[in-house]
């Protein structure tokens, strides 16, 4: 690619770094905050189901049905109570995060064996040492797994939210800005970077899952 | 309904015969009329009935049975991971339902078939849990996470920070074992924990934690599916049938001597003289002196000395007396010295502790039907033979031998 064609203007790019970076980091922290309260709601009901199995149909249920209805839809039904504000942009992002995460976090919980979960009680640990010292961290494979699945798809999901207002915008805003001026690059930088984003957080978190679970490593390499 | 088969002359709460009362590491345990119905509205028998046992201080109870008897059913009440229905059970006369569960649970040792050891945690990790729990400081769980492992023949510094997916299946179940001592706890409770490995093994594993419980002498409650396992191990045997029956509680002699019922009988199986030689080791018999020569002996004298034995083979060891080969007879040179290159044949090298079982069957399997008895070090102590341990056990009859129908 070369800086003479009209496509791409470097020269712009060059000139906005600063509103680049501002929007990228925006956008992340958008993510971020989603994903976030995504995760300790869908944490909660983990437990919950993993007090009472009985609670993880009806509650699977309900986080199938929010995932299902539009986003439009849902700025439509909030904007009118919660106004124009970062609450009405990130009570629909988490609302999308939860059917994964909470289907992750009770199969994490889940895949813990069963003779780990007998020697654990057999031993003495009592139901919170248990849960913190041996069911979350053999959880956690499948935990952030959905926890990365997630992040990328919110993210994505991001891009939307300059629908409401400015405010919000992170790198959707350059699509949207793009369009409406007929400017090609700002699109392309807001869907470069977008993309770019989901992949580094993806390989962020498969570096993190590596980290926190090194006994996974060691049975791959043996003795 | 009360069922308890006694050995005859014991006492219906099935008191043992017991040797001596103190032990160095154990306490007692007792069932105390013990019943566990699952479905509490169900009539019938339930999966434990009315079990009345004691385990003394110290000592090896094993309950064997059928699959499906409520062996692992007796055993997790005594931990309550299973609460009873009825009936107490009590750990040195304290009644054990009215203790604080996870208190009770650090003071007892466990070790199920699958291990169950944490796969996040390190082999020192694993078997510090309980003493982590206690509240040890690190280096003195350090120091006895060390102990431990050296304990069960794993060398500390090369397991020790290794998970256990790097341990093979015998290894693991040594760390189980490891990890269950961790407290010093004066029960253990042991549910088919040599299952899962295989025969050669699980053998090798048997006969380390009979020497360890030589030093601890904890109360063990064992379970087994395996009469020949309950043989070799227990002090005492409590033999279960399906409906949670204890059907006869004794010694393992008691058990194959005179079987309470058909039931029992059955179960021992028939091969019970043979059953019994498990009971005994070779130490129990007088070895035969082995006609043994050094390699770079002289030849002519080697063949005079063989020709004096009545065994048609010399014994060739090394120069620290270590076994190399059987040389025949016949196959001795006239003069010369005596090399490596004329043992032709080898026994099975047996030690004091082997079983008289294991030792026939291993002699069988041989090309020169004797075993080699050697010393710790490896060196030839003597020899036994088939025929002696046949001798043997003809001038040892038990009462398996004289008795012909179990007593009613
Ligand atoms: N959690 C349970 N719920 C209902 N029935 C059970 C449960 N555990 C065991 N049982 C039943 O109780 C009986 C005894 O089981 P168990 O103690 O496991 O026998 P064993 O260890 O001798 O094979 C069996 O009939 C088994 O099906
Ligand atoms: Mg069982």
């Amino acid at each position: 690619m070369t800086g003479d064609r009209p496509l791409i203007d470097w020269a712009w790019i060059a000139d906005h770094l600063d509103d680049i970076v501002l929007r990228t980091v925006q956008h992340l922290w958008l993510a971020t905050v989603a994903v976030v309260a995504g995760f300790i709601i869908a944490m909660a009901l983990a437990l919950l189901v993993r007090r009472s199995r009985v609670t993880y149909g009806p509650i699977t249920a309900v986080a199938g049905i929010l995932y299902t209805i539009p986003a439009l839809a849902l700025f439509a039904v909030l904007v009118p109570i919660t106004g124009l504000s970062l609450l009405t942009a990130e009570i629909p992002l988490t609302i999308y995060t939860l059917l994964i995460l909470i289907r992750s976090n009770v199969a994490g919980l889940d895949s813990v064996p069963a003779d780990v979960l007998e020697a654990a009680q057999g031993m003495g640990l009592s139901g919170s040492q248990q849960l913190r010292r041996v069911e979350l961290p053999l959880a956690v494979p499948l935990i952030v797994a959905g926890i990365r699945l997630a992040a990328v798809s919110t993210i994505g999901l991001v891009m939307i939210l300059s629908l409401i207002g400015d405010e919000f915008g992170g790198l959707g805003l350059f699509i949207k800005e793009g369009i409406q001026t007929f400017f090609a690059t700002k699109i392309y930088v807001g869907a470069v970077l977008s993309v770019t984003l989901a992949f580094a957080v993806d390989f962020l978190f498969v570096r993190l899952q590596r980290s926190l679970t090194p006994w996974i490593d060691a049975r791959r390499v043996g003795a | 309904m009360t069922v308890t088969a006694t050995p005859a002359g014991q006492p219906a709460t099935g008191e043992p015969p017991t040797d001596d009362g103190s032990a160095r590491g154990g306490a007692t345990v007792e069932f105390r009329h013990v019943t566990k119905r699952y479905d509490p509205g169900q009539k019938g028998p339930g999966a434990v009935n009315d079990l009345s046992l004691t385990v003394p201080a110290g000592k090896i109870c094993v309950l064997v049975g059928p699959s499906g008897c409520g062996k692992t059913t007796s055993l997790k009440m005594v931990n309550r991971l299973i609460e009873p229905t009825s009936g107490e059970i009590l750990i040195d006369g304290r009644n054990i339902l009215k203790e604080d569960p996870v208190e009770l649970r650090r003071r007892i040792g466990y070790v199920i078939q699958q291990i169950g050891l944490f796969p996040h945690q390190t082999i020192g990790q694993n078997v510090a849990v309980v003493p982590a729990l206690l509240g040890w400081d690190a280096s003195r769980r350090r120091k006895r996470v060390d102990e431990l492992l050296a304990t069960v023949g794993l060398e500390p510094d090369r397991y020790r920070d290794r998970y256990p997916s790097q341990l093979s299946g015998g290894e693991r179940q040594r760390v189980g074992v490891a990890r269950a001592l961790a407290a010093d706890p004066p029960v253990m409770l042991m549910d088919e924990p040599f299952g899962a490995v295989d025969p050669i093994v699980r053998d090798r594993l048997q006969n380390e934690f009979l020497r360890l419980q030589g030093d601890l002498a904890k109360t063990i409650l064992f379970v087994t599916h395996d009469i020949d396992e309950a043989i070799k191990i227990g002090d005492l045997v409590a033999v279960m049938r399906v409906g949670g029956v204890l059907a006869q509680f004794g010694t393992p002699e008691e058990i194959l001597a005179s079987p309470a019922s058909d039931f029992v009988a059955r179960f021992v199986g028939a091969d019970r003289g043979l059953k019994r030689l498990a009971l005994f080791r070779v130490r129990d018999l007088e070895l035969t002196p082995a006609v043994t020569a050094r390699v770079g002996d002289p030849a002519s004298e080697a063949r005079q000395r063989a020709a004096a034995d009545p065994m048609p083979y010399l014994l060739l060891v090394d120069a620290d007396r270590r076994p190399i080969g059987w040389i025949a007879e016949t196959r001795i040179p006239r003069d010369g010295t005596l090399d490596e290159s004329l043992a032709s044949a080898m026994s099975p090298l047996l030690d004091r502790n082997t079983t008289l079982k294991d030792a026939l069957s291993m002699m069988l399997d041989a090309a020169v039907q004797a075993g080699i008895v050697v010393d710790r070090a490896g060196r030839v102590e003597g020899i036994v033979t088939v025929d002696a341990i046949t001798a043997w056990a003809r001038e040892n009859p038990g009462e398996a031998d004289s008795i012909e129908a179990p007593p009613a």
